[in-house]
């Protein structure tokens, strides 16, 4: 029984080995930055969100060989799952990260609490490119912190067919009980509290409790409307048909499209949330050098193009949205025109009493 | 009645196979959904050749699996014969509710109080760099532990005591009466333990998440696609884990059988 | 003494030193957070704050007994006749149990999403046989049901209630069951006799590693239930938390903990009771 074991086992690894790493024809890149193989052997650990990388997928460039083939340097890649987890093993210390990703409102946090170091713009060459809008944001002033990866709004995505055809572009739709059963809502406090903070019309970022208390109301009264709060589930609920409305990121709406093409998606008119996530490098990262390198490969246009294409959220980066062989070019929904741009407020570092207040809400608002 | 049982455990493999044979279907879709099948396609297998830290996740995966269910076969094994020698009923009781806390807990719990736990440990050795290969490992191995002990000790209960005693009224020392005698009768309850905890160990991802610092898993590297769609090259992985080590089971019992007929044949008693 | 079973006690030790460290350090942790407050002064009130978790213990307790005596109903008979088959093939059975648990969890998850789902498998099957329409519905209700939050339960669980099952009843010794046949008991006196009595050391193990850990899982019935949210899930939520709460978190737990070791006496006192014929 032993030998058994011993040898499945190995025989499960020797297959693995022998798959690794193989397959990927490297691309010719057109580089605007320089790169050297001065830091050759040396190890790059980045840390993002799972899925946020081209890697290779269906002919596209594997970021990480390319920068690995450039200049040597090793890329650990390794991922996770929220801004919370991410920060949570930050803070615990005992490892470090060369580079991390979070959204706004994190790195907010992150810098009050000192927790980054200033990136030294200057050997970001290509930080040019990104667009003015994206540029000196609340969460980082002077732009000596963060370095824009990609800007997401969410919207509501629809099933033409299950809801008979168009409806008011409004959260209200949520609440509307012609489509009880049929309604998702988000499965994570802040996006959830959006939603109704929305309606009601208040300040995303607001500190006082009687407006959490106010959205908490709303949402228990929506809970019975809801087939179930989401993240991941969404997929497959609006992909399947099994539910006729949902809020998501716009750039995920492109994804389910894809397949299934009865769902259409709006911006409400009450307005809605954008985000960014950037580019960061915490205090305790080893390898300074080259993650300022990592940052400027990520903005090449070859690279930025290519991520922006996998993710299919909206890029920042100038030589990507002009590129007319972007697969988004002038995707209405990623890119709207002025005209059409939604009122749009970012989330902000609360203050720890208010954080935990209306956390505290949303718990109850689950138990309900 | 043979039909019958054979029906009854043909329907149990059914429930156990049927989510599996869903995930073999889905990694040969077409689109990169996994909830909608459009057609059928082999590509998401190249595509998994490509996926390097994936295969990284699933390398480190593999070596903590097997290192921790090796190293708390062997401490459990241990542990439950000496709980079960114990004579001490309450101190023996109070042995076995500690040994169940961390199945009790909930993953998460244990997941932090280990990380808290690491990190006053790191910090007290001034070490810079902790959590990691270690930290994972050591985190599996706890929570494998009570699974393994639970496995042996109800084979230790059925254990003839006197078995052991004649052994050394024989002349055995104790570790060779152990070996010779204790192990063969409760080895069931090992090999038990030992699957048991290296499947547990495959399969977590809320201890590790909190305990594996840059020593990415398998299980947290797939659970890290959940604010995105997982797509069905995940399942291709799977996939292709489940034929290798399927074929490898029907191979041995194959090979397994042939041998003991021969041996049957030879000794012939 | 007998030096015997002091050696044999002493072979427990790496463990305990082990269990020392990993098991009871970290329950102290939990213990100091649950007793204290952010600022890490001593209070009860993480405790008080219990009530509003009344209705998701009682679930989560529910659904977990549910569990397992389902999963015990259905593996018994299996360990039972996994014990009849040929050496050869109970080795390979034994490990066709527990071979789905090496596919990820998540994935085994979402593919009971795929097969209960109301576009679902089944409900695809049955609308394709017309089932459905002799019904006069647009589907079965499947999913976001108790019943399905508790089939993944099972299904998640049912290999840690089968082969410790197996593993003591494999062992049992023959020459009691011919006995027991030479005193002329008909097959089913034997298996009430002999066969049940004895196999309780596995049974008790299997139900303690299936309701034990189903009490406190979590993502199941995010993805499988309605919108009730379980104990497992409310622990989660407070420890990953922007504003992560250790203090009540942990409360939580402990609480949990005592809740289940309730469980565990209880049943262990009827399991005492030599023979031993009501289990539950």
């Amino acid at each position: 029984m032993k030998k058994y074991f011993a040898f499945l086992l190995s025989a499960v690894i020797l297959m693995l080995a022998s798959l690794s790493g193989c397959g990927y024809e490297y691309a010719e890149l057109e580089l605007r930055g320089t790169y050297d193989k001065s830091l050759e052997g040396t190890e790059l650990t980045v840390y993002n969100w799972g899925e946020y990388l081209s890697l290779g997928e269906d002919g596209a460039i594997h970021v990480n060989k390319e920068f690995e083939k450039l200049t040597g340097i090793k890329v650990n890649y390794i991922t996770f799952t929220s801004n919370e987890t991410m920060y949570s093993q930050l803070k615990a210390g005992g490892t470090h990260y060369d580079i991390i990703i979070p959204s706004d409102y994190m790195i907010q946090q992150l810098i009050n609490e000192n927790m980054l170091q200033k990136i030294d713009m200057s050997k970001i060459s290509n930080y040019d490119l990104i667009k003015d809008d994206y540029k000196k944001l609340y969460f980082d002033p002077n732009d000596e912190y963060s370095v824009p990866f990609n800007v997401g709004m969410v919207g509501v995505i629809y099933n033409k067919e299950l809801t008979g055809g168009e409806i008011e572009h409004s959260w209200n739709v949520l609440w509307d009980e012609k489509f009880k059963d049929k309604v998702l809502n988000f499965d994570n406090p802040r996006d959830a509290f959006m939603t109704a903070q929305m309606i009601l019309g208040q300040d995303l970022n607001t500190t006082d409790k009687a407006d959490w208390d106010a959205a908490a109301e709303l949402l228990k009264e929506g809970k019975s409307n809801l087939q179930a709060y989401v993240m991941d589930e969404i997929f497959n609920k609006m992909e399947t048909g099994v539910a006729a409305i949902a809020p998501y990121y716009a750039g995920d709406y492109l994804t389910m499209k894809e397949v299934n093409p009865d769902l259409e998606f709006f911006y409400p008119d009450e307005g809605t949330n954008i985000f960014v996530d950037s580019i960061c490098i915490p205090n305790n990262a080893e390898n300074y050098d080259a993650a300022l390198m990592y940052i400027n490969f990520l903005l090449e246009p070859d690279i930025a193009t290519a991520n922006a294409e996998y993710l299919g959220y909206a890029s920042p980066n100038t030589a990507v949205i002009e590129n007319e062989d972007y697969a988004y070019y002038q995707n209405e929904i990623l890119y709207p025109a002025e005209e059409d741009m939604p009122k749009v407020q970012y989330y902000h570092a609360l203050d720890s009493e208010t954080t935990k207040y209306y956390e505290d809400l949303w718990m109850e608002v689950k138990l309900y | 009645m043979k039909i019958l049982s054979r029906i009854y455990i043909a329907l149990i493999i059914l429930f156990l196979y049927a989510p599996i044979a869903v995930m073999v279907l889905f990694s040969f879709n077409s689109s990169s959904s996994v909830w909608v099948f459009e057609g059928f396609s082999a590509k998401w297998y190249s595509e998994l050749a490509m996926d390097d830290s994936m295969l990284t996740a699933l390398r480190h995966t593999l070596i903590i699996a097997a290192l921790s269910a090796v190293i708390s076969t062997v401490l459990g094994t241990a542990a439950a014969v000496g709980i079960s020698a114990m004579r001490n009923r309450i101190a023996k009781k109070l042995v076995m509710s500690v040994t169940q806390i961390p199945m009790m807990n909930a993953d998460i719990v244990t997941g932090i109080s280990l990380m808290l736990l690491f990190i006053f440990i790191g910090r007290l050795i001034g070490l810079r760099e902790y959590l990691g290969f270690h930290t994972v490992l050591i985190a599996h191995i706890t929570f494998n532990l009570p699974y393994v002990i639970l496995s042996i000790l109800p084979k230790l209960r059925q254990l003839d005591p006197h078995l052991s005693e004649a052994a050394l009224d024989l002349g055995c020392t104790p570790l060779k009466a152990f070996f010779k005698v204790v192990v063969p009768s409760i080895s069931t309850g090992i090999v038990t333990g030992f699957i048991m905890a290296f499947t547990l160990s495959l399969d977590d991802f809320v201890i590790s998440q909190f305990t594996y610092g840059t020593y990415q898993t398998l299980p947290t590297f797939i659970y890290s696609m959940t604010k995105r769609s997982v797509k069905p090259d995940v399942y291709a992985l799977s996939t292709i884990i489940f034929v290798t080590v399927f074929v490898l089971l029907i191979l041995y019992n194959i090979l397994q059988s042939k041998s003991e007929k021969k041996r049957t044949e030879t000794k012939s008693y | 003494m007998n030096k015997k079973s002091f050696g044999d006690r002493l072979v427990a030790a790496p463990y305990l030193v082990w269990s020392a460290i990993f098991i009871i350090v970290p329950l102290l942790i939990m213990v100091y957070f649950a007793l204290t407050d952010a600022n890490g002064v001593f209070t009860l009130s993480n405790f008080s704050q219990i009530g509003r978790y009344k209705k998701a213990f009682g679930v989560s307790i529910l659904y977990a007994a549910a569990a397992t005596v389902i999963t015990l109903l259905l593996s018994y008979p299996t360990a039972y006749f996994m014990t009849k088959l040929k050496v050869s093939s109970q080795r390979m059975l034994f490990m066709i149990v527990m071979i789905p648990m090496w596919m990820n969890f998540l994935i085994r998850t979402y593919s009971w999403v795929t097969i209960l789902e109301d576009n679902g498998l089944i409900n695809s099957f049955l609308r394709s046989i017309g089932l459905l329409e002799l019904l006069n519905v647009d589907n079965l209700r499947l999913i976001r049901t108790p019943g399905a939050v508790i089939l993944g339960m099972v299904y998640d669980f049912i290999p840690f209630m089968i082969l410790p099952i197996y593993s003591v009843m494999s062992k049992i010794d023959k020459s009691l069951l011919e006995a027991a046949e030479d005193l002329g008991s008909d097959s089913l006196s034997k298996f009430r006799r002999v066969i049940f009595p004895l196999s309780q050391p596995g049974v008790i193990s299997g139900i303690t590693m299936v309701f034990v850990p189903s009490v406190s899982t979590f993502y199941i019935s995010k993805m499988l239930g309605d919108k009730t949210t379980l104990i497992g899930d409310s622990i989660e939520f407070l420890f990953t938390a922007l504003e992560p709460d250790y203090n009540v978190g942990s409360a939580i737990s402990l609480l949990l903990m005592l809740m289940i070791l309730v469980c565990m006496f209880i049943m262990n006192r009827f399991s005492d009771n030599e023979g031993g014929g009501v289990l539950m």
